[in-house]
Formats: C-alpha cells, structure tokens, sequence
C-alpha cells in the first residue's frame, strides 16, 4: 500500500528526515515510536502533503501512485488521513458543514456520486454515536473550544466518516484519560480491515494494548533504526530509547 | 453549500420582482457641471414644492464651502465635480450594451457563478431592454399584491419623489433632521442634487407584514448616483429593511454618494440590511465606483432600537459609517459589518454611536476582511454624553488578512463624558492561518474553498443578523469575491 523509500526532507535548512525507508501493506498496522525530534511527526504531515517541507531525497509511492506529486486534498481524495497531533480550530465553520464539504469534496474528487443532506446526516450521526459523542457537537465550530482529548476525538470521528484507506495517526493518544483512549481505540479498531492500513505515531505503549500493531518501528535521528514486533515496544517502554540509540 | 441552502438560493432567485415605482423615464439629461440652476432645473423638473428647492440650495451653498474629508485611509485622484452630469434621465439607451454580448464576458462569468437568470443579468449590466420592464419581471400583479397589503397595514413605501408629491407634510417634517444639509460634504453634495431613493412611513403600533426588499433591484438602477432614503418608524411599529443586491452592478457613474436617515420614535424598531456589491473595479484598480455613503440613524423615543447590518464587498472606494444616535432613554443602536476589499480596493468603513439618553446601549460588531493589495480601515466612535447615566457599549472589530501585501487598520474612537458608562473593545488582527488551510486541505476541501469557508466562518456574527435568503447570497458573494486570492 504505502512504500517509503529512502526519504530525505529539511525544514528551514534543517535535516530532519535521513533516509527513511518503511513498507506497509494493506491491512497491516505499523507503530512507530521513537525519542522527541526524531522525526515523526514530520514524518506524518509529509504524507499528508505539508508543504514547509523540501524532500531532497527518495521517494513515496501510495498504491502505486507518486504520493509526492499530489496536493494534500488529492492525497485525501486518494484514501489517506491524518490524525493531527495538535488538531486546529476553525472558529464559525460547524463541524457539521466542515465534514460534509471534506467527505463531498472527496467523493467528487473519484467521481463518486455526492451525498444529500439526509444522507449525510444519517451517516454522520451514526458515526457520532459509535464513537460516544454528544450529537450537538455537530453544530459547534471545528475544534472550537474543545478541550484536548475532546479535538482527539473529533479526529477519529472525521477518519469515521471520510473512510480512509491509510490511516496516519500522529500522537492521538496523547492526552487522553484512559476513558477516552478506549473510545478512540474502539474507533480505530472499528476501522482495520485487510484494505486498509495504519500508521500509528505513539510514545507509549498504552495505545497499543488497545490496537495491536503487526509491526512496530524506532525512528532515532531521522531513520528507523530498528523494527520488530510487538514485543519491541514492550521492550522499549522498559528500557527506553537509550539502548537503541547507542546501538544505532 | 448543502443542498438546503441551494434550495433557498433557487427560491430566492425564482421570487419575482416588483416594478413599484420606476419613474418615469424623462429623456433629457443636464450637461455636466453644478452649479445654482442645475439645481433648481432638477427641482423644476421634479415639480417639487419650494420649500425642498430651498432646502437643495442651502445645501448647495453650504457644500461651496466645504472640502472633501481627507481623512480617511483612503487614496484616489481627484474628482472633477464640474464633469459630472447631475441629472441624467435614466441612461440613454442608444450607449447601452445592445445584449449581453457586448458585456465584459468576466462580469458574466461572476453572474453565472452567483446564478443569476440571464433576464436579471441583461437588466443589472445595463443591457437595453427588449421590452418594458414590467413585463419582463411579470411584475405588475405582483407589485400591486404587495402594494394592497402594504396599504392595508397603512405603511407608506414609495419613492422619495413620489413621497414628495403624495405626502409632503411628511417628507418635510422627517427630511434632513437626521443628516443636516450641511453635516459633511458628500452629504450636503446629496441634498443639493439627489434625484431619488426611497421612504419608508410605518404608521403607530404597525408590524411591517414583510421585509421591504423585493423592489430594489430593479429600481436602483436608476437611482444609485445620489439616493436619498428616509424611513420612519412611529411608535411602536416595527421594519425591517434590505437594500442591495449581491450581484455586482454595473453604473456609468463613478461617484456615488446615497443619504440614508432612520427615525425611530418610541419603542419602534427599524432593521437596516445592506448587500453592497457595486463594480469593484478590475484586479489593477481600473474603474469601480466610488461609495460615499451617509447612513445615520435617530432613536429619537424611549425604548426604540437601530439595528444596521452591511456587507460590502463592491466598490473600488467605501467611505461609509452608518451610525445611531441614541437620544431616547433605553435606547439601543447595533452596527454588524463585514467588509471584504480584494485587489486594489480599499475601504474605511465603521460607525458612530452617540449615547445621549440614560441606560442607552450600542453593540459593534466589525469584521474587515483584506485579500490582493486591498486596504480595509475599521473606524469607529463611541461617544457617551453627560446625561447618559448607565450608557454600555460592547466593540469588537476583528481582521483577517489572506496574503501578504493587504492592510487592516482599527482607528476605535472614544469619548466618555460620564463616569457610570462601561464600554467593552475587543479587537483582533490575523491572517488566515497556514495550519487552518492545511487542515481543511488534508481533509479533502481544495484551497480555495477552504479560504472560503473560513472567511464566512469569521463572518458568523455578522451573517447571523441578515434575513435568511440574504445571508445564503452573501456567504457565496464572498466566496465568488475572494476569488484568485490564494495560489
């Protein structure tokens, strides 16, 4: 599905991606884990199609496909999400009139047929309950006054109704009390199927009780410096990133 | 825009138009040039009794001593006065387009965008009529419904020549108490000169039976130069009424200068919406009209209340601050603004609210929105007098710029002349933000649409306040106006 083939990208002069190379196929869920600035994040807002990034090396290919060459609102169209680690507000737009926009402009975008406002409100509406929301959110501003575990949320919800095939899931849970990160867990787990993937960006090992990754990835000083299993992570929440680090 | 809206939008697309009053067509235009026996050729030939011919030439005699304001955040090159022609019987016909073919294809690229039917498009871009008017808009019938039941609630809605005619005592009683003759130059330049507008007559205790707006767009197009407008709202009664079009409006004149004056008397309410879109004028700064409004308002009894709401998005030139006198006790005043300047516009815009009554109140709400090199002022004053125990004030005027080469200035005002008033200012300046644009784009929603959506996301408050049909009209106006402003 998703095929990253030793990718550099700087910011600002600044080399932050050194050769990343990481292959995900469908169905799969990949963790990646890793010590603060070691790339991650960037890592997710380049597939989205960030655009403070200059790639100065490598390649991305999404089924089949360029990533690299398409606006982040074709990569959407395309099937890839990203769960924002610090979701943004947009103040006077209803969350309600924001979904509709993002999932129509998607489905214009593959020559889908676009959904009428009841159709619309049916599917969000049972997506707003799967994932324990107050259905009155819908009418308030995108992330408007939201508190942080409330944005996270908001997040899963969106990636609910727009039907991703790539889910790209910067520090979601971070934030969360253990309530809600089940919710979101629920919400991710609702969404595994042998189409699509998940790329889970995480510090912790607690999101992963809950979603249980195939795969599971250090990012240290802009590379992956080690990948394994599910049990990695387990080692890593006892040890740390120190040992690979020293090893890399 | 969801389907809901989109139905709303065909509904009011599909309402049709009242002929009202069209004047009549009178074929002779003055030469340019003003001067006193312009002014007494326009009242002679509107047959006006001599007190109104007085009161244009006090105006005019007043404005031969007056100089422009200069200080607005505005530049333009100077305006010949003299090459103006001050009465121009409706446009003569032999310059008008022959068909919309000879219109400039981009303002019919932006009519098609707004979904306007191509009879509305021929009239708002000045095409010469196949046939009379009201045959085109079937709207004889129509006018005269409206006219029956405007009739029977005893409101009074005709133009201000015709008022002039069928009720002088009121016209003379209301004219010019709210905005003098001489209260600034492109008023008195009005006075001396206006041709017509409206008024507006809301007899004691009456409830308007429905917004007063379905006239406007065809009437103005003779009157858009130098509109005078007076509404007066007796005790008690209620109105609410819009003006505009979201259309943008072609006029061979450049300079425009409109007086509008409210009364309110006890209790009464008046309601004042605007959907100001008159030629902008090219990406380059090339034509456009030049809007330099008076708009003001007397809550003149207790208790009444002054509400005005107004998107501009047209005009190359706004120079507008409609405002509330609050001389009633308990009286309220209410000024919701977007403005929107793109390319080379520029405005500065904003409003007055002068408290004089006890416990008065007024709430601003401005938000200025600059795309392109456009140039947007918000200027505002809030003056408390010394009777005005309790007076309260809420202001908040917020910015947004789209780019880097648009400026947003805040010039708030204050004059507090008693210690019990408490006044509130919020004002906020920012751009549209990178991360807000990302967002929306990894969502799915194109660039420019994003823009779209939260710019009208920052116009909520205001749009809020407009009647329903108008607030669709104006959320896709400012979409179809910020057009070409990001990328």
């Amino acid at each position: 599905m998703l095929e990253i083939k030793n990718l550099h990208a700087r910011i600002e002069n600044k080399d932050i991606l050194k050769g990343v190379d990481l292959r995900l196929g469908a169905g799969e869920v990949h963790a990646i884990m890793g010590p603060n600035g070691s790339g991650k994040s960037t890592l997710s807002k380049l597939l989205a199609g960030h655009e403070d990034y200059t790639i100065t090396e490598g390649s991305v290919s999404f089924l089949g496909e360029d990533l690299l060459e398409l606006a982040p609102e074709l990569r959407a169209a395309k099937g890839i999400f990203l769960g924002f680690q610090y979701p943004v507000e947009i103040p006077g737009v209803s969350n309600m009139v924001f979904l509709k926009a993002a999932l129509n402009a998607q489905r214009k975008a593959r020559g889908e047929k676009e959904l009428d406002a009841g159709d619309f409100l049916a599917w969000v509406k049972h997506r707003v309950k799967q994932m324990q929301m107050n259905p009155a959110m819908l009418s308030r501003g995108v992330n408007e006054g939201f508190s942080g575990g409330e944005k996270k949320r908001n997040e899963i919800l969106q990636m609910l109704v727009l039907e991703p095939k790539l889910m790209v899931l910067d520090e979601t849970d971070s934030g969360l009390d253990i309530d809600a990160l089940k919710v979101v867990a629920d919400g991710i787990n609702l969404m595994r199927s042998k189409e699509r993937s998940v790329l889970l960006v995480t510090h912790y090992q607690r999101l992963l009780d809950y979603v249980k990754p195939d795969f599971v990835h250090v990012l240290a000083g802009g590379r992956i410096v080690k990948s394994g299993g599910p049990e990695l992570a387990l080692e890593l929440e006892e040890k740390g990133y120190g040992w690979i680090q020293q090893a890399a | 825009m969801s389907t809901n809206q989109e139905d709303i939008q065909a509904l009011v697309r599909n309402r049709t138009y009242s002929a009202g009053f069209v004047t009549d067509v009178d074929s002779e235009t003055l030469p340019p040039g003003l001067n006193e026996d312009v002014v007494r050729a326009i009242s002679a030939r509107k047959q006006e009794p001599e007190w109104l011919l007085e009161f244009r030439l006090k105006a005019y005699r007043r404005w031969l001593k007056m100089s422009e304001p200069k200080w607005a955040h505005v530049h333009y090159p100077p305006i010949d006065y003299q090459a103006v022609s001050y009465y121009s019987a409706p446009k003569s016909m032999k310059d008008a387009p022959k068909s919309l073919d000879e219109v400039d294809p981009k303002l019919l690229e932006t009519y098609k965008k707004l979904g306007i039917p191509l009879k509305e498009q021929e009239m708002l871009a000045g095409v010469q009529p196949q046939v009379a008017v009201d045959v085109v808009f079937d709207s004889v019938s129509v006018g005269t419904t409206f006219r029956k039941k405007l009739a029977e609630a005893g409101v009074i809605f005709c133009s201000i020549s015709e008022a002039v005619r069928e009720h002088p005592e009121l016209v003379r009683k209301y004219l010019g108490t709210v905005v003098p003759f001489g209260d600034n130059f492109y008023a008195a330049l009005n006075s001396a000169v206006f041709t017509d507008g409206s008024f507006v007559f809301i007899p004691r205790g009456v409830r308007c039976p429905m917004e007063l707006s379905t006239y406007f767009r065809i009437n103005e197009r003779n009157t858009g130069q130098f509109e005078r407008t007076l509404i007066v709202a007796e005790e008690g009664s209620h109105v609410s009424y819009l003006e505009g079009c979201t259309a943008p409006q072609r006029d061979e004149n450049q300079l425009h200068a409109a007086v509008v004056e409210l009364v309110a008397l006890d209790d009464a309410e008046i309601k004042y919406s605007t959907v100001q879109n008159w030629y902008p004028g090219d990406e380059n700064g090339v034509g456009g009209i030049y809007n330099f409004v008076t708009k003001r308002g007397d809550c003149r009894g207790p208790r009444s209340k002054i509400s005005w709401t107004q998107v501009e998005t047209g005009s190359a030139i706004t120079w507008k601050y409609p405002s509330c006198i609050l001389r009633g006790d308990d009286s309220v005043g209410e000024f919701y603004s977007v403005a929107l300047t793109h390319h080379r516009q520029q405005a500065d815009t904003g409003t007055k609210m002068i408290h004089i009554g006890k416990r008065t109140k007024s709430t601003i709400v401005s938000k200025g929105i600059a795309a392109g090199h456009g140039q947007q002022a918000y200027r505002g004053l809030v003056r408390v007098l010394p009777g005005a125990e309790g007076a309260r004030n809420y202001t908040q005027c917020d910015s947004l710029l789209i780019g880097d080469k648009c400026g947003a200035h805040t010039f708030p005002y204050t004059e507090i002349r008693n210690p019990s008033a408490i006044l509130e200012h919020e004002a906020t300046t920012s751009k549209i933000g990178e991360d807000q644009l990302f967002y929306a784009r990894s969502r799915g929603i194109a660039e420019e649409d994003a823009v779209s959506m939260i710019v009208n996301g920052f116009c909520k408050d205001v749009f809020k306040e407009l009647p329903m049909e108008f607030a669709v009209e104006a959320q896709k106006l400012l979409s179809v106006s910020l057009e070409g402003s990001v990328g």
